[in-house]
């Protein structure tokens, strides 16, 4: 499964660590809200960055205290129609300033990217190769934003506004 | 009437690529059946019984006539020649190809329509008034407010994927044409002591198998928090509504199963934590949206020319204005309703030939302006009093002039059986026979007003709850049979309609209605006491007894 991250095509730096399993050494691991939160400090204590599994039902909440220090934030898309994460990923960046990779997992398709992006994603497990290749063109598929989100794009509303103003200043 | 702007006009285009994209990648199997479901559903396109079925928005329900003839176009070059006005402003077209699809939307685009959100597990078409900006008395146009919400609802990068569909519905007059009290978010309009704009904000209505009226969660949201406190409600919903059944899944169970209070307790928490996050609107972001709405440069003409007093001599003139001519709010001139509901027809059905025709007379009585309403009618909106003897001619030569508006012929049903993969029973046949037993129109002046609504099953898109009689078709041993309900209105006092007792076969439907109404006849104290109200103050016995007793 492709990984798509600074809007290409990367080598998963993460590994994914089932419960159970015994942890790494060293390097980044990936890991579920359970098992980090069963101890959390011995999480991010250990030599490699740590990310978390989140579930989609769950608030972020508990995860707060930890942001911080977390590399990466996974949420969890069970089926595409499913759109809790959504939410989840506007609070954790916009509400409490995560600043991470922000990764989303599960059924990822390319008619997801621009809404995620929009929401705060920025690195993206994706199911087939051909939506993976097709990222960043499927980002230029729009070039006009109606709802302001942490996003930064400005939205038609600030674009109107200020071709107003700068109307009115020519005259 | 709304001008996009190169803003919007980008964006609608931007969408017909993307879905041009999708319906390429289905064709050629890249991606499944039920990948694209969700995908052609955010575009209004469903799978029926023979074909796909296309829906395209019409928000707020307003049109153009360019607008107009170009649906009347892809009535005829995409489809079968006609289009079905639905209840909530938007239009179907039942016989679509699936690979002709992105060029059908990408005409539409041109002259500023889409098909976006009219399906799927997002919000919908925000609806309104179909008189809005023109009925007398209104607190002010509430399209202003309806194309902010429009634009801010669509595409929207948080709420495209809800636990399930989302519907909005604004009101700005006292009495609420748009039904808002059955709507996932209603919106009335009004001001508050410092004269200042803003929303009571009822949540939780809908229909479907477990009806509900919406709930008042806030008595005034200033205009300038509206879409703050909107997204707040939508946040709630999005993380905690029910996505393991789909039954349970509208906005109506969440609010019941926390309480109307705990629930207003959520959103208002979520509200005061989001903050400011450049949702609101200030003067000028609301002056920009309004002043992209033209109005007509209306004449100043007398209340009572001399063509509508000669016209009164003729007797059927005078009973289509009294009943398809509402007052406006500028004088001289008059709210149209175009029935949809001739005899023998299937409600709210337009062929291509009526769209092009009524463009027309939109450009030439209507400042070019056409709405069309939850009641599967059309309107135009402001015709000079002056005028109406001649658009009633044309109108009548149309099958336009059915003088049956808020009558018992002018029903709201479903598609039904005859299309919907849905449904139980059929819808269209029903209301035919019923349009046949009262097409005298004496007799349906004589009854007053009174709204048939039918749905073909549970999902209730033809209102079955809120008519005045309500009619469902459901499905018993292989046979269609039908619930009657009475007492249901969907304005501002709405409530559902009580059960009379056991379903009926399809043969004996018309019968049972034609019992109710000579019951009823019989029963009123005055002319002038509707039907709705008789079923009020005497309660569902005496209509059940006339009804059953030979049953």
């Amino acid at each position: 499964m492709p990984l798509v991250k600074q809007g290409r095509i990367t080598t998963d730096l993460f590994v994914h660590v089932a419960d159970g399993a015994e942890l790494p050494g060293d390097g980044a691991i990936l890991i579920s809200a359970a098992r980090f939160l069963e101890d959390p400090e011995a999480i991010l204590k250990r030599a490699g960055k740590a990310g978390v599994i989140w579930p989609n039902s769950r608030a972020v909440d508990d995860l707060v205290p930890y942001l911080d220090r977390l590399a990466a934030v996974a949420l969890v898309f069970p089926t595409f129609r499913d759109g809790r994460a959504y939410s989840q990923a506007r609070l954790l960046r916009e509400r409490h300033g995560y600043e991470g990779e922000l990764r989303a997992i599960g059924q990822i398709l390319r008619d997801q990217f621009v809404f995620m992006s929009r929401a705060g994603f920025d690195a993206f497990e994706v199911k087939k190769d051909a939506d993976a290749d097709a990222f960043a063109e499927t980002m230029k598929r729009y070039s006009v934003f109606y709802q302001p989100t942490g996003d930064g794009r400005v939205t038609a509303l600030n674009r109107r506004m200020q071709l107003r103003h700068s109307e009115s200043a020519g005259q | 009437m709304y001008a996009y702007d190169e803003l919007d006009r980008t964006l609608i285009n931007e969408r017909v690529s993307e879905f041009r994209d999708q319906v390429k990648r289905r064709l050629s199997g890249e991606l499944t059946e039920d990948e694209f479901k969700i995908l052609r559903l955010q575009n209004g396109v469903y799978l029926q019984l023979h074909a796909y079925m296309f829906r395209v928005a019409i928000p707020y329900g307003t049109l153009s006539s360019k607008q107009l003839r170009r649906l009347a176009h892809v009535a005829r070059r995409y489809d079968r020649g006609y289009g079905h006005f639905t209840t909530r402003q938007n239009i179907q077209f039942n016989w679509i190809k699936l690979a002709e699809l992105p060029d059908a939307l990408a005409e539409l685009a041109d002259v500023g329509i889409h098909a976006m959100q009219t399906s799927g597990n997002n919000m919908r078409n925000v609806t309104s008034d179909q008189w809005a900006g023109v009925a007398p008395g209104e607190v002010e146009d509430p399209r202003i407010w309806s194309e902010i919400l429009r634009q801010h609802t669509t595409l929207h990068p948080e709420f495209s994927f809800l636990p399930r569909k989302f519907k909005i519905a604004i009101t700005a007059s006292e009495h609420d044409r748009a039904a808002i009290k059955i709507h996932d978010i209603g919106l009335r309009l009004h001001k508050n002591a410092d004269g200042e704009t803003g929303f009571e904000v009822l949540v939780g209505g809908g229909l479907g198998r477990t009806p509900f009226i919406a709930k008042t969660i806030k008595p005034f949201v200033h205009g300038r928090d509206i879409l703050s406190y909107v997204e707040a409600i939508l946040r709630v919903y999005n993380q905690y509504g029910r996505r393991d059944n789909i039954y349970k899944a509208r906005i109506k169970i969440l609010v019941h199963e926390l309480g109307i209070e705990k629930f207003a307790r959520e959103v208002e928490e979520e509200w005061k934590l989001m903050g400011d996050v450049g949702l609101t609107l200030d003067h000028s972001a609301i002056e920009e949206v309004r002043s992209r709405f033209s109005y007509p440069a209306y004449e100043k003409l007398p209340h009572m020319p001399d063509e509508l007093k000669q016209a009164a001599a003729d007797p059927l003139f005078e009973r289509w204005r009294k009943n398809s001519v509402a007052p406006h709010k500028v004088q001289g001139y008059s709210i149209v309703t175009l029935s949809l509901k001739p005899v023998g027809g299937p409600p709210g059905d337009a062929t291509a030939d009526q769209m092009d025709a009524v463009a027309d007379l939109a450009d030439k009585y209507s400042f070019g302006e056409i709405r069309v309403g939850h009641e599967q009618n059309l309107a135009l909106p402001h015709v000079a009093k002056r005028d109406l003897p001649q658009l009633w001619r044309a109108l009548d030569r149309l099958g336009l002039a059915t003088p049956n508006v808020n009558l018992v012929t002018d029903i709201i049903a479903c598609p039904g059986l005859d299309y919907c993969s849905l449904a139980n029973a059929r819808s269209i046949p029903i209301a035919q026979e019923l349009t046949r037993r009262f097409a005298n129109h004496d007799t349906a002046d004589m009854i007053g007003r009174l709204h048939i609504n039918i749905s073909g099953c549970i999902n209730a898109c033809g209102h079955h709850h809120v008519g005045h009689i309500g009619i469902l078709g459901v499905e018993k041993n292989g046979e269609e049979f039908y619930q009657i309900t009475i007492g249901g209105r969907a304005d501002e006092n709405a409530q559902m309609g009580v059960l009379i007792g056991p379903a009926v076969p399809y043969a004996e439907v018309a019968d049972v209605i034609e019992d109710i109404v000579e019951a009823y006849l019989a029963l009123r104290d005055r002319p002038e006491e509707l039907f709705v109200d008789t079923v009020k103050r005497l309660g569902v016995e005496p209509f059940k007894e006339r009804v059953y007793a030979t049953r």
